[in-house]
C-alpha cells in the first residue's frame, strides 16, 4: 500500500546542512495501522509530512497506491491529498466554521455538490459521535471533540490513507483511550490504512499492528508490536518499552526482600501472547511444591495479545531452579535471575 | 475672553452648512475606506503571499510591492495630495471637493491597510494552513477559505484604523478645498473668525470618530468565535 524507498530528506540552512530523513525504507500495508515512535527531533513529523506531499523529499521513493508522490505534478498531487489525508496534534480547525462546516471544508474543496456535502457531513457527524454539535464553534468543545471533529474532516472524501501527526499528545489518558478506540472503528469499517507518529508507547501498544522506531532520522527497529515489547533490539526501543512497563520501584522492592530473605532467588517471568492466559505458575508451584512470593506483576494488552512480566521470589536451590527454568520455558514463558 | 465667550456662542453655526459638511466628511470617509479596503487586501495578500513563497519569483514581487507601500506611507499627507494634482485633474476632472480629494485620500490610506493586512494574514495560525493544504486546497482557496476568515476580525480592526486615520486626512483635505468638516472649520470657522463653527465641527468630528470605533469593535468582537 505505502512504499518508502531509500528516502532521504536534507533541510538545507545557509550555515549546515541537516538530514531529518535518513535512507529511511519502509513497507505499510493495506488495512494496517503502522506506528512511527521516536523521541522528538528523530525525523518523524517530516517523514509523515513526505508521504502527503507536504514535505518534498531529497532523493528515495513514495509510492502510495499507484502513485508516485514525488512524481506527481502539483494538480494530481493536491488530488491525491484528498485520498492522504491528515490529523494533527493541534487539532488545526478553523475558529471562524462551526463543527459542521469544518468537516465539509475538504468536500468544498474537492467540488463535490450541495446535497453530496450535506448527506457525507451528517454521515461522519453520527461516525465520530458528535450528533447535537454541528452548529458548535472549535471554541466550545473539549480537546477530544476537536480531535473527532479532526478525524471526521480527514474522512470526508473517503481517504485509502490517514496519516495521524501526534493525533493524542495534546489530550489527557481517558480522552486519548476514546480517541484510540475511534480510530480502531474507523479502520475496521471504512478500511483504510493508518500511519500514525507518536512519542507515547501506550498509543502504539493500544492500536498498532507494527511499527518503527527512529532515532536521529534513521528506522532502528521495524517489528510487530509484540516483537517489540518482548525483544527490543535497540537501546531506544528498550527505553521505550520501559517507559511503558515502568517498573521503576521494583528495584527497591527487590532489595529490601533481599535483605529480609537472604536465601531467596528473584526470578522475572515474561509472558508473550496466549499463554499469558494459561496457568503456568500455579502448575509449576505445584508440580515442585514452591512457596512463593509475589513482588509485583504487569500485564498489558497490545490491540491483539497480552503481554507482561510477573517478578517472583522463592526460596530454592540451584538444581531445582535449573530444572524449574527449563519448566518455565518449554511454556515458553522466559525467566530471568534477578541479582 | 471675549474670544471664549464667542466660540460657545454658536451664533454663526448655520444647520443645513454644518449638515451638508458632515455628508461631505461621511462621503469621503466612506467611498475612501471601501477603495482602501479593497486595494489593502489585495496588496496585504500579495505582501504576505510574495514574503512566505519559496520561489525565485517572489522576490521581486515583494521587494517591489513593499518598497511602494513603504514610499506612499512615508510621503505625509498634505504633500502627497499636492504631488498628485496632475495625477487628479487627469483622472477626475477637478481637483476640488469631494471627488478631487478622492484619489490622494485612497492612495494615502491603501499601503497603510496593505500593511495591517499583512500583519493579520500572518497572524493566522500555521498550523490551519497546513491543515488546508493537506485537503488538497489550491493557494486561491486557502486564501479564500482559509486565510480571510480567519483573519477576519483583525482585518475589521485594521479597516476601523485606517477609517478614523481617513476621516483625520478628510480634514486635511478640506483646508485645501474638498469640501467637509475640515474645511468647515478651517474656511469659515478660522478665516472668518467664528470659532463657534470650528468648535461645532469638531464636535462632528469627533462623533464620527467615536461611532467608527464602536461599529468596528462590535462586528470585531461579533465574527471573533475564538
Amino acid at each position: 500500500m505505502i512504499d518508502i524507498k531509500n528516502v532521504n530528506k536534507i533541510f538545507k540552512t545557509k550555515s549546515k546542512a541537516v538530514t531529518a530523513v535518513d535512507d529511511v525504507s519502509l513497507n505499510i500495508h493495506k488495512g494496517e495501522i503502522f506506528g512511527i515512535i521516536g523521541y522528538s527531533g528523530a525525523g518523524k513529523s517530516t517523514l509523515i509530512r513526505l508521504l502527503n506531499g507536504l514535505e518534498t523529499l531529497s532523493s528515495g521513493d513514495i509510492v502510495i497506491g499507484d502513485d508516485t508522490i514525488n512524481k506527481l505534478s502539483k494538480k494530481d498531487l493536491r488530488k491525491k491529498r484528498q485520498k492522504v489525508s491528515m490529523i494533527f496534534q493541534h487539532f488545526n480547525l478553523l475558529w471562524s466554521r462551526t463543527v459542521y462546516e469544518n468537516i465539509r471544508l475538504p468536500l468544498e474543496i474537492a467540488g463535490v455538490s450541495k446535497k453530496e456535502m450535506d448527506r457525507k457531513v451528517t454521515e461522519l457527524i453520527r461516525l465520530v459521535g458528535l450528533t447535537g454539535r454541528e452548529h458548535n464553534y472549535p471554541s466550545e468543545l473539549s480537546g477530544g471533540q476537536k480531535q473527532r471533529v479532526g478525524i471526521a474532516r480527514a474522512l470526508s472524501n473517503d481517504p485509502e490513507v490517514l496519516l495521524c501527526d501526534e493525533a493524542t499528545s495534546a489530550l489527557d489518558p481517558q480522552t486519548t483511550d476514546e480517541v484510540l478506540d475511534l480510530l480502531v472503528k474507523i479502520r475496521q469499517e471504512l478500511g483504510l490504512t493508518i500511519v500514525m507518529i507518536t512519542h507515547e508507547m501506550q498509543v502504539i501498544r493500544k492500536i498498532c499492528d507494527r511499527a518503527a522506531v527512529m532515532e536521529d532520522g534513521k528506522v532502528i527497529e521495524v517489528a510487530p508490536i509484540i516483537e517489540l515489547f518482548q525483544n527490543p533490539k535497540s537501546s531506544v526501543t528498550k527505553r521505550f518499552v520501559q517507559d511503558e512497563l515502568d517498573d521503576e520501584d521494583i528495584n527497591v522492592q527487590i532489595k529490601t526482600i533481599k535483605e529480609s530473605f537472604p536465601n531467596s532467588t528473584v526470578l522475572k517471568l515474561g509472558f508473550v501472547g496466549t499463554k499469558a492466559n494459561r496457568p503456568v505458575v500455579s502448575q509449576v508451584i505445584k508440580e515442585y511444591d514452591l512457596d512463593i512470593n509475589v513482588l509485583s506483576g504487569n500485564i498489558k494488552q497490545t490491540n491483539d495479545e497480552s503481554y507482561g512480566h510477573l517478578y517472583i521470589a522463592t526460596e530454592v536451590d540451584s538444581e531445582k531452579l535449573d530444572e524449574i527454568i527449563d519448566k518455565f520455558e518449554s511454556e515458553k514463558v522466559s525467566v530471568e535471575v534477578v541479582k | 475672553m471675549n474670544e471664549i465667550k464667542e466660540m460657545f456662542s454658536f451664533e454663526h453655526v448655520k444647520l443645513d452648512v454644518l449638515w451638508q459638511s458632515t455628508v461631505e466628511t461621511l462621503t469621503m470617509t466612506g467611498i475612501a475606506t471601501l477603495f482602501s479596503f479593497v486595494f489593502g487586501i489585495i496588496l496585504g495578500i500579495i505582501l504576505f503571499q510574495s514574503s512566505k513563497s519559496k520561489t525565485k519569483a517572489s522576490k521581486p514581487v515583494y521587494g517591489v510591492t513593499s518598497f511602494v507601500v513603504n514610499l506612499f506611507r512615508a510621503i505625509p499627507f498634505i504633500i502627497l495630495i499636492i504631488l498628485l494634482i496632475p495625477f487628479t485633474k487627469a483622472l477626475m476632472g477637478t481637483m476640488m471637493g469631494v471627488w478631487g480629494a478622492m484619489p490622494a485620500l485612497i492612495i494615502g490610506s491603501s499601503p497603510f491597510y496593505a500593511r495591517l493586512v499583512e500583519i493579520a494574514l500572518k497572524e493566522v495560525d500555521k498550523g490551519v494552513i497546513e491543515a488546508a493544504e493537506s485537503m488538497g486546497a489550491t493557494q486561491w482557496e486557502i486564501i479564500r477559505k482559509v486565510l480571510l476568515p480567519e483573519a477576519l476580525p483583525a482585518l475589521i480592526s485594521g479597516i476601523t484604523v485606517t477609517a478614523i486615520m481617513l476621516v483625520g486626512s478628510t480634514a486635511i483635505a478640506g483646508v485645501i478645498g474638498a469640501g467637509g468638516l475640515g474645511s468647515l472649520a478651517y474656511m469659515v470657522g478660522f478665516t472668518r473668525s467664528q470659532p463657534d463653527v470650528t468648535l461645532v465641527a469638531t464636535i462632528v468630528i469627533l462623533i464620527i470618530v467615536f461611532v467608527i470605533q464602536i461599529l468596528g469593535d462590535t462586528i470585531a468582537r461579533a465574527v471573533d468565535k475564538r
